[in-house]
């Protein structure tokens, strides 16, 4: 029976999946409508993990919402803090030195090559493929233990500071990230390449599942590597530069056809092209100042101003109002994964269960950041 | 029926690749660490909740009672009491106690301390049976240690 027929029949039911699933990656519940293993209508449910971050933006001193930026998205945390210090730096002019920028742009690299391991190994986790994980967990720990040695955490970082970073990086950062670039891409082809991306059951199961169109995506506002497994090429650091990524020779991976297999493809491609903007930082990293003196109290100018970064799911913006106090009248944060998930409706009708856990799965959603 | 072999074919060949790996693998060295029983030295730099930084010369504390901690706290999670005392120049602290349930482990105490009379613990096995285990008076901890 097909599913349009078993509509008229009736012979439906209802699913709930979550809010307590291992593969919704969170407390997000999606409550389906189901004929046998199809799903007639997905339809997804928000706010278990809601926790006020913008209005605790709006609630105190700009300089007392640092932590909560760490807190969205715990996988970009570091992206986040970029974002947010950017955003108070353009509103209020304050000067970063060269230093500082390149810290910022090799600690976030290092932060998005950790989300996309991590990705990697419970995107498989979702296909049933339980060995991966560990290998990408090996790599991730190597890269949780260089940040927390300079930072002093390893997942809710607060280090970007407004006019710099919190702590200079040493020689010691330097030779390990350097070494673990080297470890990173040595890896790539011996373990990833053939244990995963070449293998033809993962292929089959992958390929052609789920269709991102540029017309969808643009409908929806889709974000990150879904966006560009379409074929449109649009990346923050690219279209937008902030920082200093202009300086740097890196490519933004496009796919053509926007399915799994093409999603996987741009973000194993995007760590490749991460530890390639973090070794020409490393080479270029100037002596100086890590961080300026700014004034204690540093009242926001009357106005409004927004932030775009790329973070590890897409594109994340920030936009503050000021009444020219140092309290933000207004603090709106426009997280990618948010958009990603408002495609799930269209995008997984007549779909399988499985394929669903699959969907899921290639938007890389992080549920807390959606709630916020 | 060919392209049914053939299929049967790779995934089996696939199947092998992917098993050389996991057996080249487990001959190396072995990269987790048994827990509880064994424990990785952590960074100098690891940010837990903070203590008061004990003063060789003095053997005491160097707080002034500034409050700058107290106000710059976004968690409101920091309260500091002092008194005049004689022979003291500002105030002498009394107390100072930190509400760890809602410290949210940011560093802004520690960078705005103007007499860097803070320091982070090293302490990461934190457990208990109540919240208030949670309620730190650090100037009693210190003359602990």
């Amino acid at each position: 029976m097909t599913p349009e027929a078993a509509k008229q029949d009736k012979h439906t039911f209802v699913l709930n999946m979550g809010p307590q699933h291992p593969s919704t990656h969170g407390v997000m519940r999606v409550i389906l409508e189901m004929d046998g293993e199809h799903i007639l209508e997905p339809e997804p449910v928000l706010g278990y993990g809601h926790r006020i971050q913008e209005k605790m933006g709006e609630a105190r001193p700009w300089p007392g919402f640092m932590p909560n930026t760490s807190r969205m998205d715990y996988l970009s945390a570091m992206i986040y803090n970029h974002g947010y210090v950017s955003l108070i730096e353009r509103m209020t002019g304050i000067e970063v030195p060269r230093r500082a920028e390149f810290i910022r742009v090799i600690t976030d690299e290092l932060n998005r090559i950790q989300s996309h391991l991590l990705w990697l190994g419970a995107f498989l986790l979702d296909l049933g493929a339980f060995t991966p994980i560990m290998y990408t967990f090996d790599d991730r720990e190597q890269i949780l233990d260089i940040l927390e040695d300079v930072t002093g955490s390893r997942l809710t970082y607060c280090y970007h500071r407004v006019g710099g970073v919190a702590r200079d990086i040493d020689e010691k950062f330097v030779e390990r990230t350097r070494a673990f670039i080297a470890r990173l891409r040595s890896r790539f082809k011996p373990i990833y390449y053939d244990l995963v991306t070449s293998n033809i059951i993962f292929i089959k199961r992958v390929k052609d599942v789920v269709s991102f169109t540029p017309e969808l995506a643009r409908r929806y506002g889709l974000t990150g590597p879904p966006l560009r497994s379409t074929g449109i090429s649009y990346d923050i650091r690219k279209n937008e530069p902030y920082s200093i990524y202009p300086e740097f020779d890196f490519e933004v991976p496009v796919g053509t056809k926007g399915d799994c297999l093409e999603v996987y493809n741009i973000r194993v491609a995007e760590m490749e092209q991460s530890l390639r903007i973090i070794e020409q930082a490393l080479d270029r990293l100037p002596e100086g100042p890590f961080r300026n003196k700014i004034p204690r109290k540093v009242k926001l100018p009357q106005g409004d101003a927004t932030f775009s970064v790329e973070t590890a799911r897409g594109e994340l913006t920030y936009y503050l109002v000021s009444d020219g106090s140092d309290v933000p009248y207004r603090l709106k944060i426009r997280v990618p994964s948010f958009s990603n998930l408002s495609v799930l409706q269209e995008l997984c009708r007549n779909m399988l269960l499985s394929d669903l856990v699959m969907s899921l799965g290639t938007l890389d959603l992080v549920i807390p950041e959606i709630d916020r | 029926m060919n392209e049914y072999f053939s299929d049967l074919f790779s995934g089996a060949k696939s199947l092998l690749v992917g098993l050389s790996v996991t057996i080249r693998e487990m001959f190396k060295p072995v990269v987790t660490v048994q827990y509880p029983r064994e424990k990785l030295e952590i960074t100098p730099n690891f940010r837990g909740h903070t203590e008061l930084v004990k003063d060789p010369e003095t053997g005491t504390h160097k707080c002034i009672s500034c409050m700058m901690c107290q106000k710059e706290c976004p968690s409101d999670c920091i309260r500091v009491k002092g008194e005049k005392r004689e022979g003291v120049k500002g105030l002498a602290l009394v107390s100072y106690s930190l509400d760890f349930t809602k410290c949210s482990l940011c560093g802004t105490c520690v960078e705005v301390c103007p007499t860097a009379a803070l320091e982070y613990s090293q302490e990461y096995e934190l457990a208990g049976y109540s919240s208030d285990e949670f309620r730190f008076d650090l100037l009693k901890r210190l003359e602990e240690r």
